[in-house]
């Protein structure tokens, strides 16, 4: 098990690299953020001193050099936009991004394997199929486009819920900013994370009802029921749990595409999380902001996908942690 | 004239007994297979698809309305009722009409307009061209390429195969949107480069499938007896071995266009994906996101219903091949 994580985490470390070389190198070939960020009535001598201050006239593996080194610390350069700390940048965002991603999760969760569970025990009912059709719209229905419309029916019809922002924040733990604490937060949260939840929840409905299906079949389901085992006891117990394990595999894998989802959303409900800085930071070129938030999104991934096969062999003794495959 | 007569009479019935004993042929060969598995077996391939398929209502309607769609995008220029770029022909007067409002010009904004005086019916007709046409360029380049590794790591193994299959994998391990935003970051804007990210994205997924396929025909009988025929590794993999991986990448190929028609829409919505002299259904919807909370939803509304009905037709037709071309589930 040690040996298992640390060669996975050398791995991770060489998957960053790459990553950070690739963009790195890839953001510097297209543009000039100097045409962007410097004012064009500015004088040459300013210029040239606001470049120097950027660190923008050094060769490009100079640069890049000095971007590792200050990786290694923790300082991932400065926001040319923001001018101040680009990790810190996107760390301040974090938290919004993540109460919409756990937000959006639960919904998908709890709301998911309820319905996939009975679209499973009785694929053939009006209720199974109407389930099924309705998971094949959250698949196909594209997620910004259902965020304007939720925008437009509980916002502007409606009235009910606000279009945009946050809403005011508490500290949990007298540490962490979130909204969920406050009805007005709540409010804020409702409509976003729903419409982070939906594809989610589609493909949780999607897999909770195959696997069902399947484990219906299996003769350890017959034998509980011979045994004359009550319904649910089957139902909630011999079967639940075993497809229990694709699904927890499935849902931490699918944290991470939340959170980079999360990007779309963000930006139609202006939800001011890491997702809406990378567009911004995108469409201004600033650099630092960019190669940081690929890093931390990386690094994320990656720590998700080791968590998902620690507890993947947690949750089935079968599975055996080899480091045959990364 | 009239010795013409018999021979046009003659034909069909000398048809007709070919296939006749073509029918026959086929029963002596299985004698002892009931009849209507001996009928099948007599069926080409395609006209068995073909009838598996259209055994489906849902997927018949799926069909119908992907046909429609593709229609309408063809002849957008035809069947439009005015040109969305023809500056000549827009008025600033006519903008944000509501749908069915006149047009001064007699006609009707069907779908209302859009802030520049668009007949949004025309505009989308126009972007559903490119959306298409961008999602399936896409697709048809990384089906090439996903082929090409794919069936190069199935076919020589070794370390050919394990570069190959570790890019797929960490590749694979990253969402798709968040690989084509790196890839617009440091690529730039335009056209060609948002067909470059879909085709980076998608090729991985192609040559996983085609690979898992290709590594259980490789060890079919067939292919060994084209190996014992001492046939060129190229024929072989082209001729014999890409044909029988082809029924999987056809479902995943439908699947994949229609995910990448919506990650284009999604990317043009955040404004990072086609330029605004080429409005894609995501442009469209982006252009009227500003007007949706002054109540003037048709600018967002109506390109994403047709972007809707693109998806979910192109899905209904994928998940009715899976069934039909999956030999698993073959009665």
């Amino acid at each position: 098990m040690l040996v298992f994580i640390i060669r996975r985490s050398m791995q991770s470390v060489v998957v960053l690299l790459i990553m950070s070389l690739l963009v790195f190198v890839g953001v510097f070939a297209i543009g000039n953020p100097i045409d962007i960020l410097i004012n064009p009535q500015a004088d040459q001598i300013d210029r040239e001193r606001a470049i120097a201050a950027l660190g923008l006239d050094k060769p490009l593996w100079e640069q890049y050099l000095v971007f590792l080194k200050g990786a290694l610390t923790g300082d991932l350069g400065r926001s040319f936009v923001h001018a101040t700390s680009a990790l810190g940048l996107i760390l301040e965002r974090m938290p919004a991004t993540m109460e919409l991603a756990i937000a959006a999760m639960v919904i998908a969760v709890t709301l998911g394997i309820p319905l996939g569970l009975w679209a499973g025990l009785r694929p053939n009912g009006i209720a199974g199929r109407t389930i099924m059709a309705g998971s094949i719209l959250g698949f196909s229905l594209p997620t910004f486009w259902v965020g304007l419309m939720l925008i437009m029916v509980f916002s502007v019809m409606l009235g009910w819920l606000p279009s945009t922002g946050r809403g005011p924040t508490t500290l949990l733990f007298g540490l962490v900013p979130v909204s969920f604490l406050s009805w007005e937060g709540l409010r804020h949260l409702i409509m976003p994370a729903t419409n982070l939840a939906l594809f989610k929840l589609a493909l949780l409905i999607r897999l909770t009802r195959a696997g069902t299906r399947e484990s219906l079949l299996q003769d350890y389901v017959k034998f509980a029921r011979a045994k004359g085992l009550s319904n649910s006891r089957v139902i909630g117990v011999h079967v639940l749990r075993n497809i229990l394990i694709p699904i927890v595999t499935v849902i931490g894998l699918e944290f991470g595409s939340v959170i980079a989802f999360a990007i779309v959303t963000e930006s139609v409900f202006a939800w001011p999380g890491m997702g809406k800085l990378l567009i911004d930071s995108i469409n201004l070129l600033d650099r630092p902001v960019i190669v940081s938030y690929l890093l931390v999104i990386v690094t994320l991934f990656i720590f998700i996908n080791l968590i998902v096969d620690v507890l993947y062999s947690a949750l089935d003794p079968r599975v055996r942690l080899t480091d045959s495959k990364g | 004239m009239s010795s013409a007569g018999p021979p046009q009479g003659a034909a069909p019935s000398g048809g007709a007994a070919q296939s006749a004993v073509r029918g026959e042929r086929a029963g002596t060969v299985l004698p002892e297979t009931p009849a209507a598995p001996a009928e099948r077996a007599a069926e080409s391939p395609f006209h068995r698809i073909a009838t598996d398929f259209l055994a489906n209502p849902v997927a018949v309607v799926g069909l119908g309305m992907l046909i429609l769609v593709i229609l309408a995008a063809v002849f957008a220029p035809l069947i439009s009722p005015q040109n969305p770029y023809d500056l000549s022909q827009l008025d600033v007067m006519d903008g944000r009409l509501p749908p069915g409002s006149k047009s001064p010009t007699g006609g009707t904004f069907w779908l209302g307009t859009d802030d520049q005086g668009r007949d949004m019916l025309s505009a989308i007709f126009y972007g559903l061209r490119i959306s298409l046409a961008v999602g399936a360029t896409a697709t048809v380049l990384a089906l090439i390429i996903g082929l090409s590794a794919g069936l190069t790591a199935a076919y020589f193994g070794g370390k050919t195969e394990t570069l190959i299959m570790r890019i797929v994998d960490i590749q694979l391990s990253f969402p798709a949107i968040l690989i084509a935003l790196i890839l617009i970051a440091v690529l730039g804007q335009g056209t060609g480069k948002v067909i470059a990210a879909l085709v980076t994205i998608q090729w991985a997924y192609y040559a996983r499938t085609v690979r898992s396929a290709a590594l259980v025909e490789k060890r079919k009988e067939y292919m060994e007896a084209a190996r014992c025929l001492a046939l060129s590794p190229v024929r072989i993999v082209f001729r014999h071995l890409l044909p029988n991986c082809l029924p999987p990448m056809i479902v995943v190929a439908t699947v994949q266009v229609a995910a990448a028609i919506a990650l284009e829409a999604t990317l043009s919505f955040l404004g990072l994906g086609l330029p605004i002299t080429e409005p894609s259904l995501g442009l469209l919807i982006a252009n009227g996101y500003q007007y949706l909370l002054s109540g003037k939803y048709w600018i967002s509304f109506f390109p994403g219903v047709a972007l809707l009905l693109t998806i979910v037709s192109i899905n209904l037709v994928a998940d009715q091949l899976r069934d039909v071309l999956n030999p698993r589930l073959q009665k």
